[in-house]
């Protein structure tokens, strides 16, 4: 294609000059805005649904943005079809992670099926950079970041997701406990 | 009374709130005016290129996103293509329209944050809460092509992580006339508003000559009426198959700046719209079993892609581009952003350098400001769109 070259240099003029004309132009622009939204709001409040909502932003804590389903948020570890876990302690993850949040502890697994398994499966989450190579080079399935939950937090420096954590057999978070005993110690 | 002989000094930032980033201006005020100045920076490095040398090819895509964070997505792919310079591959047409898209709507969002935070230190807020709300409208686009809205990491060596969901192309459609209303808006509440124009207009102005000697690219470098877009002068991709105009301006002023960033949203839509119109069928990557991934049902299901995927994950393993050394530039919304990679045939690159557009503007802010007021610095630093990220890296 031909390379088009425009000159978009405006040179105010004399109704630039006059300065109300702009101004009230402006000012219509926001007050319909203002209108509108309300109007949308005031249908809202009394159930009408409207094409749009009166503000693109949330209510946050009551009220959650639909998240994509491709996001990626908090890890889990998959199972089996029989309640074993998919985790083949390979250390892929380990390897590609480019943070090295991942701290696996291989073992011989209980399964005289299977050779190996995680024994421990860490994740330092404050240091996890959630870029998703983890999931991607699972060559099991056996972690996957799908659990559409953005909120990651706590109260201390150590957010460290184990494998009991990450395998949904606590969800309890025990860096959360290990606050609210300090706290219970405190208070007695 | 005379001003007294000696001119105050003003250290401006490191964290001052009309520098979006950590910089720190040492500013030689007489009065209100400014003589001279010197421009601190480094508060914000990372280690970028350092942090590359010890990370294979593919794992220095998620520092990329960390450069210039508004717009993550082509410094991505930025990197990606010099990484497949090196290799001598070329993507496939979908990869590419698909890579096109996605650069073309994180440059409106990238504009969509510099006006918007320009305007704003000026004390236009409600034109920075009208652009916030079209840059949720391509975050929400964003999101649904990677997974994530600001920390993208999408690109991969020789195509994409994945491709773009079925009904991708009708969210962007959908959303394309929400985003023009807003910059539609936008334009009517400053272009031609005498406060902001008295603001602006013969602010931090630059001549040709001293923008090219400055090594200036981008809209900065358009404002002063150089006609340089690396996607027209070294076109990469398939950015030649489509129609769309350069904007330049004649003074070189923050009011410039201005109208051409306006300017290149719309032409950054009307880009993705005929993006959309021939987005080819096929594979987003390479076939290149040395390259890429391979598909999810051969890793699961047959011992040869299990094989392969290992082989391009272990350490010592994964891509390994011949020895040499790569240069390539993509237009970033600042201007030329180029990575200049080298091999030694081993699987970490030996060198990454990374050429941030802003880097420029940042060292020719004494330049800009002086003779000028210190209200004046805030419009011109706001105009010059300094990213921490990718200043530092």
């Amino acid at each position: 294609m031909q390379k088009k070259v425009t000159n978009v240099t405006i040179n105010p003029g004399l109704k630039e000059d006059i300065y109300y004309v702009e101004v009230f132009r402006g000012l219509w622009i926001t007050n319909r805005h203002f209108v509108v939204n309300m109007w949308r709001h005031t249908l809202r409040l009394f159930g009408i649904k409207t094409k749009e909502k009166g503000a693109v932003t949330y209510q946050y804590p009551e009220e959650r943005r639909p998240i994509h389903h491709r996001w990626r948020g908090r890890h889990r570890l998959t199972r089996k079809q029989d309640g074993s876990m998919r985790c083949t302690a390979c250390m892929l993850c380990e390897t590609i992670c480019p943070c090295n949040c991942i701290h696996i502890v291989p073992g011989e697994s209980p399964n005289p099926n299977v050779e190996k398994f995680p024994e421990q499966f860490n994740i330092d989450v404050l240091r996890c950079c959630f870029c998703g190579y983890c999931a991607e080079a699972c060559p099991k399935d056996a972690i996957r970041m799908d659990l559409l939950e953005p909120e990651i937090s706590g109260y201390t420096r150590d957010i460290i997701f184990t494998k009991d954590f990450l395998l949904g057999v606590t969800d309890d978070r025990p860096w959360e406990n290990a606050r609210l005993e300090a706290a219970y110690e405190e208070d007695k | 009374m005379l001003s007294p002989s000696a001119p105050m000094t003003l250290s401006m930032g490191p964290s001052h709130p009309a520098t979006h980033g950590i910089i720190r201006i040492n500013l030689q005020l007489d009065g209100e005016r400014v003589v001279d100045s010197t421009v601190d920076m480094g508060f914000l490095h990372r280690g970028f290129e350092k942090m590359c040398e010890t990370h294979a090819w593919n794992q220095a895509i998620v520092y990329t996103d960390r450069l210039n964070y508004v717009s993550a997505m082509i410094n991505n792919i930025g990197y990606c293509m010099a990484v497949e310079g090196l290799l001598e591959i070329e993507t496939p047409p979908r990869c590419q329209t698909l890579r096109v898209i996605l650069s073309e709507l994180s440059r409106v969002e990238d504009h969509l944050t510099c006006l918007a935070a320009q305007v704003m230190e000026c004390g236009a807020l409600t034109a920075f809460l009208y652009t916030m709300k079209a840059r949720e409208y391509v975050y929400e686009l964003i999101e649904m092509a990677c997974g994530a809205r600001v920390t993208t990491n999408w690109t991969r060596v020789g195509g994409l992580s994945m491709d773009v969901p079925p009904d991708f192309a009708d969210a962007i459609k959908a959303r394309i006339p929400s985003i023009r209303i807003v910059n539609d808006e936008f334009n009517k509440l400053l272009t031609k508003n005498r406060i902001f124009i008295d603001r602006v207009k013969d602010v931090g102005c630059m001549t040709k000559e001293e923008a090219i000697d400055w090594g200036f690219t981008g809209p900065l470098l358009r404002a002063t009426g150089v006609p340089f877009d690396v996607r027209r002068d070294t076109p990469y991709l398939n950015y030649d198959e489509f129609d769309f105009e350069i904007p330049i301006g004649s003074n070189g002023d923050v009011y410039d700046r201005y109208v051409i960033r306006l300017f290149e949203m719309e032409q950054s839509l009307q880009i993705i719209e005929q993006a959309l119109e021939k987005l080819p069928e096929g594979p987003v990557n390479v076939d290149d079993m040395s390259i890429t991934l391979p598909a999810k049902e051969d890793v699961y299901g047959n011992i040869e892609g299990l094989i392969n995927q290992f082989k391009l994950i272990m350490d010592g393993h994964g891509i390994k581009p011949p020895p040499g050394e790569y240069y390539s530039a993509v237009e970033a919304p600042n201007g030329e952003l180029g990575f200049y990679v080298v091999s030694t045939g081993e699987d970490k690159p030996y060198k990454c350098r990374c050429r941030p557009p802003c880097f420029p503007f940042t060292a020719a802010i004494p330049k800009m400001i002086k003779g000028h007021l210190v209200s004046d610095i805030v419009p011109i630093f706001g105009s010059i769109n300094m990213i921490g990220g990718e200043l530092d890296r």
